[in-house]
């Protein structure tokens, strides 16, 4: 391969020999100019992994409140008790959000200052018994970490329960950056902290349970700071060896301003590719259309990106409904992002079962 | 395929027909783009994205022509059709040049009830009122509806409009130049040679134009190249194309729309991009249009050949009747480039440097 910048022939050549890249080799990635180049790199990778495959998932988000304890400078989405917009779920209304063609439930909220343990359990068992066949991917580590702080159950505890009723995977939310500098700076220093994070998720794995790992990048980190992020999940990876995929988040910044706009998608795509390449011993890296915008993230699956996440907001897909069904709408509008591409649609499940390829 | 390109394009040597078939069909997409990437930092080496201060108004849009991919237009008696009067006109021309626009992009329907007069008035009193501002009115089916109407010859046309003082035209009405094609979605507008003929005769008397593409209908790779052969041919002759602007059919309100229900993506718009500047080796500058495909894709663009932003477009009405809407202002536009790694600078309609961030 050419490249506009020659600092990436060395890292060319380790990829090419299969080679795990250093911390210099990561911290060049981010820095350099030659998008492309970087890009053509991750995209090797992941053509050679998964040849022109995209994942996708019919899946539904459940936020059971947005009551929180904590105050991250960084989430738009937490209110206190009593403040405008807060709300709480039943358990009856969280079932009535599946529907039947919903293959995953992705379930993460706020940090209930009150819920005891059992009422997460509950809803857990509820989901699952009403929907057996759907799988059921809830509570970050920060949120497993908050049971042990607010109840004083132990991560292993609180995820054997949970399992033993029907959880399945955990989300990888709560990451944010492994930086001490960042946790202080913006205020998230009541949350698992990353080893807490990393321990959890090794819990977890332990138990036979699949996670996910996420970065929340574009705010005020630097790009070492997001090699040293990238660095500790493939050091967790080798040891615990059950984290699926890894899914870059772009920090949102409508709301809470730590920057005054979104990162530019050449970030994103950077982020992206850069991840393929570092996190040699991940499975999956995702493009996170949501936050990334449907362009961007179909752009990023000649990146390195191999999955684009689900449908999601069932709000969104009934607005878009009509006469056809809501999944079948939201399949639709993935198709386009992932066709656009050039790539084949594979549906999936949280576990990554192969439900359909869609040629 | 993908060393052979590399080596004609590192050698100079010209693109045929197969390389530019495997570009558009096959080659991995970020190989195309690298490689165009070079090409474009080989034509300019610095990091500078240019961007113009425009406007894009109307001054009718009753036509007779039937393109089945506009949402704009009304045929004549129409209660939803309208003509501007030259006053009318030139408010709109005074609403952009107080905005600091220095070129307007004026086009219209085919309205076979303006007299030449019309046309030239609305040259003159620009070049009169608003120096600051370069008219660049008038595509070339429009300038062929003004000959029929005048009963005089396209050239003639062109030479009043010369004389009036306009010295640049937009390239818009190509869609795709191939036969085919026009055939089906715009069957009275005539064969490619009807805007070739036109762009011809006015590079043949020093005038400068743009060459456009709207891609994303019925058209095959064939017709693409097509159409890329037949601009570079004309370049080759007067080298009168200042830019190569390509954008995605938007199918909201047309005819069209029965049969395709959505505008091709960023990917196909990157593709496109990366493969004009191939192509397209005699070209001096190819845009990214932010405008058409977001300002997203339009900031991605930068890194796959693209060496121009395009315009503020203060006034839209074409993709705004499809219902596709961006809007941007100079200082977004500038923190647009800026966030991409590049350089901005302002340009006038002819791509000479106004002034750099």
């Amino acid at each position: 391969m050419r490249f506009a910048d020659a600092r990436l022939d060395s890292v060319w050549q380790k990829v090419e020999a299969g080679e795990r890249l250093d911390r210099a080799d990561a911290l060049t990635l981010f820095e350099t100019d030659d998008l492309l180049g970087l890009g053509r790199m991750a995209d090797h990778v992941k053509r050679g992994r998964e040849g022109d495959r995209v994942y996708f998932v019919i899946n539904r988000h459940i936020t059971p409140t947005n009551l929180c304890v904590l105050s991250c400078s960084f989430c738009g989405f937490a209110r206190k008790p009593g403040q405008a917009g807060a709300y709480e779920h039943t358990i009856e209304d969280m079932v009535a959000m599946v529907k039947d063609e919903t293959r995953e439930v992705h379930i993460v909220g706020g940090h209930h200052p009150d819920w005891p343990f059992e009422y997460y359990e509950r809803m857990i068992e509820a989901i699952h018994q009403a929907y057996p066949e759907v799988q059921i991917k809830a509570f970050t580590a920060a949120e497993i970490d908050y049971f042990w702080r607010r109840w004083k159950i132990e991560p292993k505890d609180a995820l054997a329960r949970l399992q033993a009723v029907g959880l399945r995977s955990m989300p990888g939310g709560g990451a944010e950056i492994f930086s001490p500098r960042l946790a202080r700076l913006l205020k998230y220093t009541g949350k698992a902290d990353p080893e807490r994070w990393c321990e959890i998720h090794g819990i977890a794995h332990g138990l036979g349970l699949k996670t996910n790992a996420t970065m929340l990048y574009g705010h005020v980190e630097t790009l070492a700071e997001r090699v040293d992020h990238l660095l500790r999940l493939r050091a967790q990876q080798d040891a615990s060896g059950g984290f699926v995929t890894f899914v870059p988040l772009a920090y949102q910044e409508a709301t809470t301003k730590l920057v005054p706009r979104q990162t530019p998608p050449a970030d994103s795509l950077r982020t992206i590719a850069a991840s393929r390449l570092v996190l040699d011993n991940f499975a999956h890296v995702e493009a996170y259309w949501v936050t990334l915008g449907e362009e961007t993230a179909s752009v990023a699956l000649h990146f390195g990106a191999d999955d684009v996440n689900g449908t999601l907001e069932d709000e969104r897909i009934q607005h878009l409904s009509g006469a056809t069904s809501p999944a079948g709408v939201a399949r639709e509008q993935l198709f386009r992002m992932i066709r656009d591409a050039g790539k084949i649609p594979v549906e999936r499940d949280a576990l990554y079962n192969v439900i359909k390829v869609w040629n | 395929m993908l060393e052979r390109i590399t080596a004609k394009v590192l050698a100079g040597e010209r693109l045929d027909r197969k390389d530019g078939h495997w570009l558009l069909t096959e080659a991995p997409l970020l190989e195309a783009g690298a490689l165009a990437n070079e090409v474009r930092f080989r034509r300019l080496p610095e990091r500078r994205v240019t961007f113009v201060i425009d406007s894009n108004p109307n001054y009718t849009n009753v036509c007779i022509t039937d393109c089945q991919f506009c949402a704009f237009y009304r045929k004549p008696g129409h209660p939803e059709a309208w003509t501007l009067t030259v006053d009318e006109v030139l408010a709109k021309i005074e609403f952009a040049a107080a905005k600091g626009a220095t070129t307007v992009l004026l086009q219209g329907g085919h309205n076979p009830e303006l007299p030449l007069d019309y046309y030239l008035t609305i040259v003159r009193e620009t070049r009169r009122r608003f120096p600051q501002v370069t008219p660049h009115f008038f595509t070339a089916s429009e300038i062929r509806t003004i000959a029929g109407v005048s009963g005089l010859d396209m050239t003639d046309v062109l030479d009043q409009l010369w004389e009036a003082g306009q010295r640049t035209l937009p390239g818009g009405g190509a869609e795709v130049l191939s036969e085919r094609v026009r055939r089906r979605i715009e069957p009275k507008k005539g064969g490619p040679d009807a805007w070739l003929d036109v762009h011809r005769e006015a590079h043949r008397r020093g005038f400068k134009s743009t060459a456009t593409m709207m891609y994303g209908h019925v058209e095959t790779p064939d017709d693409v190249l097509d159409h890329l052969d037949a601009i570079r041919l004309l370049h080759d002759e007067f080298a009168g194309f200042t830019a190569f602007v390509p954008w995605s059919f938007k199918p909201g309100n047309t005819l069209l729309e029965k049969w395709i229900k959505h505008y091709q993506g960023p990917n196909a718009y990157l593709r496109m991009l990366a493969v004009s500047r191939l192509y397209l080796d005699n070209f001096p500058h190819v845009q990214a249009s932010w405008f058409s495909e977001g300002k997203r894709a339009g900031q991605i663009a930068l890194h796959f050949g693209a060496d121009d932003w395009g315009g503020t477009l203060f006034e839209e009405n074409v993709h705004r009747a499809a219902d596709y809407v961006n809007t941007v202002g100079v200082d977004e536009i500038v923190t647009l480039i800026r966030e991409a790694g590049f350089a901005p600078a302002q340009r006038n309609t002819e791509y000479e440097i106004l002034r750099s961030y």
